[in-house]
């Protein structure tokens, strides 16, 4: 049981102090660009709600939002269960448990630029290992700086081969916790291996695989340097993300108050998204 | 070997397909790579190698990220310490709206945030300093730092901190003598995924800084545009920057995924 004890603030302050600094001050320029004009030389004008309506009207904020949601939505339902699976089928202790996660680990400590470069050689149609496989060896023809279905292909690859590691390290921390006595007790009660998984080891998972999917949505969710390096949001626009988009409206066309206004709602629906994904997984342990 | 570990065995190799082609690619000549398709280095060359580690602009860019990762790594670990005590040990005034405050700073776009960093940090006059970086990546980095002490800190007994206390310890002498001690696991585990998010974060990194702290990922892409397709160039020095993540990994490899389920499993 917690004690009551008002000091500890003092041991958060300097937490709240560095991440204050931090988030608060640069949110606030974003809410003050958000309901302004400006045509440069510091000089603002009023704008009201404008940009919101602007934004929220859009065709382009549309399109870039559906497909940030399609982007997500892939990415979650082959990561998670792929991940449960190769967590499942880990040996649970031995010389090759840390060899194992060790190697699956070291997509997740490479920059994320240079994620978007290596995949950027490795799909190369006619000197890329995997252009070339695919175009030579099996005769199927690719290209993903030509055909959106290729580099939308492309992208969920080169994700899933960065972050499944996330979910299998998750759901394999998990499953370890899980004392030999569970296994043996089903054993004698003759359960089957589905209902094993059923009811011993996905329950047991289940806080982990609630922080891998809560991790796994903002993160992809937001993700911006790996698609911007490997695709550039083309061909077209047909892989331009929301934080592409965005990012092409703040710096390349330099409109603030859009811009602004189109975080303000990006990060609103990315925390909207993320309560309801958190109250629904742990609707249970309420009650 | 039993049937099941092929599914490991195959997922491991998929996962280094693409790192073997640029560790490959990073052997040939520019001319290998552009006349056509080689499995293996026909003309094996340290070329790109040498460019990098006898030119300044390229091996300073290691040293810069090297050294605001560092800084980074040691103010996040040592705030976060304190602040996951009073997390995991008290109940005070606001402590659920001020932790779940610190979560939603992990999903804050880095995108949202590019530009009013810049400004903010040309005001405070740290704009291109190592300084600057570090402390931007405390953003994400203290939350996430937090997080995962709390979690091995709620491990620990309660009644370990009542004996001590009873025996006459001052709670700065018991938290640093025998509190830190007790979860040095979570602490080197925090210390690597402050390391890991530092180190590859790119663009906070690349909008705060010009000449003298940019970091070497932000090199990369730089030369890779202005030279054109210098590709063995860019795979030697992607190649350089899975080294650090690597070496790092292999200390806490019997916590990692314990650190990865945030010490709560």
């Amino acid at each position: 049981m917690k004690t009551e004890n008002q000091k500890a603030w003092f041991f958060v302050l300097p937490v709240l102090a560095l991440v204050a600094f931090n988030a608060l001050i640069p949110m606030m320029t974003v809410v003050n660009y958000s309901v302004q004009e400006t045509f440069g030389d510091n000089v603002f004008f009023w704008q009201g709600l404008d940009w919101f309506q602007q934004i929220l009207r859009s065709d382009r904020f549309h399109a870039a939002l559906g497909r940030q949601f399609l982007f997500t939505f892939l990415i979650l339902i082959i990561e998670v269960p792929l991940g449960i699976a190769i967590a499942l089928s880990m040996p649970r202790k031995g010389f090759w448990v840390p060899v194992c996660l060790v190697l699956m680990a070291l997509p997740m400590l490479i920059p994320w630029n240079v994620v978007g470069a290596m995949w950027n050689i490795f799909t190369l149609p006619d000197i890329g290992l995997l252009g070339y496989f695919l175009n030579h060896v099996l005769g199927i023809s690719y290209d993903m700086t030509q055909d959106p279905v290729a580099a939308w292909v492309t992208i969920v690859t080169m994700d899933v081969w960065h972050w499944t590691s996330l979910v299998v390290l998750l759901a394999y921390a998990g499953l370890v916790s899980i004392p030999d006595a569970y296994y043996q007790a089903a054993k004698i009660d003759g359960a089957t291996n589905w209902a094993v998984f059923r009811f011993i080891q996905l329950p047991k998972m289940k806080t982990v695989l609630t922080i891998a999917i809560l991790l796994r949505f903002m993160d992809s969710f937001n993700i911006y340097t790996e698609p911007f390096v490997l695709t550039g949001g083309g061909p077209g626009n047909s892989t331009t993300l929301l934080s592409i988009d965005l990012v092409k409206i703040a710096l390349g066309q330099f409109d603030l108050g859009p811009a602004a206004a189109m975080s303000l709602i990006y990060f609103a629906i990315t925390l909207l998204v993320s309560w309801l994904f958190y109250t629904l997984m742990t609707k249970d342990d309420l009650n | 070997m039993q049937k099941r570990s092929i599914v490991p065995i195959v997922y491991i190799l998929f996962l280094m397909l693409p790192i073997y082609w640029l560790v490959a690619m990073s052997f040939k000549t520019t001319n290998e790579i552009l006349s056509g398709f080689s499995l293996f280095p026909q003309t094996f060359t340290l070329e790109n190698y040498a460019t990098i580690f006898t030119d300044p602009s390229w091996y300073w860019g290691y040293i810069n990220s090297i050294i605001y990762v560092t800084i980074n790594t040691v103010i996040s670990v040592a705030v976060a310490l304190p602040a996951a005590y009073a997390f995991s040990r008290y109940r005070f005034l606001g402590d659920k709206q001020l932790f779940f405050w610190l979560l939603t700073n992990r999903m804050a776009p880095a995108a949202v945030f590019a530009l009013p960093f810049f400004q903010l940090y040309s005001a405070v006059e740290l704009f291109d300093t190592h300084l600057a970086v570090a402390l931007a990546h405390c953003l994400f980095n203290i939350p996430l730092a937090v997080w995962i002490l709390e979690g091995f800190m709620g491990g620990v007994p309660k009644e370990l901190d009542e004996t001590a206390f009873v025996d006459g310890y001052s709670f700065p002498r018991f938290f640093a003598t025998i509190f830190v001690p007790s979860i040095k696991a979570g602490v080197g585990v925090a210390a690597f995924f402050c390391f890991m998010f530092s180190w590859v974060e790119l663009l906070l990194a690349k909008t705060l800084t010009a000449v003298a702290a940019k970091p070497i990922a932000a090199t990369m892409t730089k030369t890779a545009s202005s030279a054109g397709y210098e590709l063995g160039l860019l795979a030697a020095a992607g190649t350089l920057t899975i080294i650090p993540g690597a070496i790092v990994i292999w200390f806490v490899r019997n916590y990692i995924a314990k650190g990865f389920a945030m010490g709560r499993v």
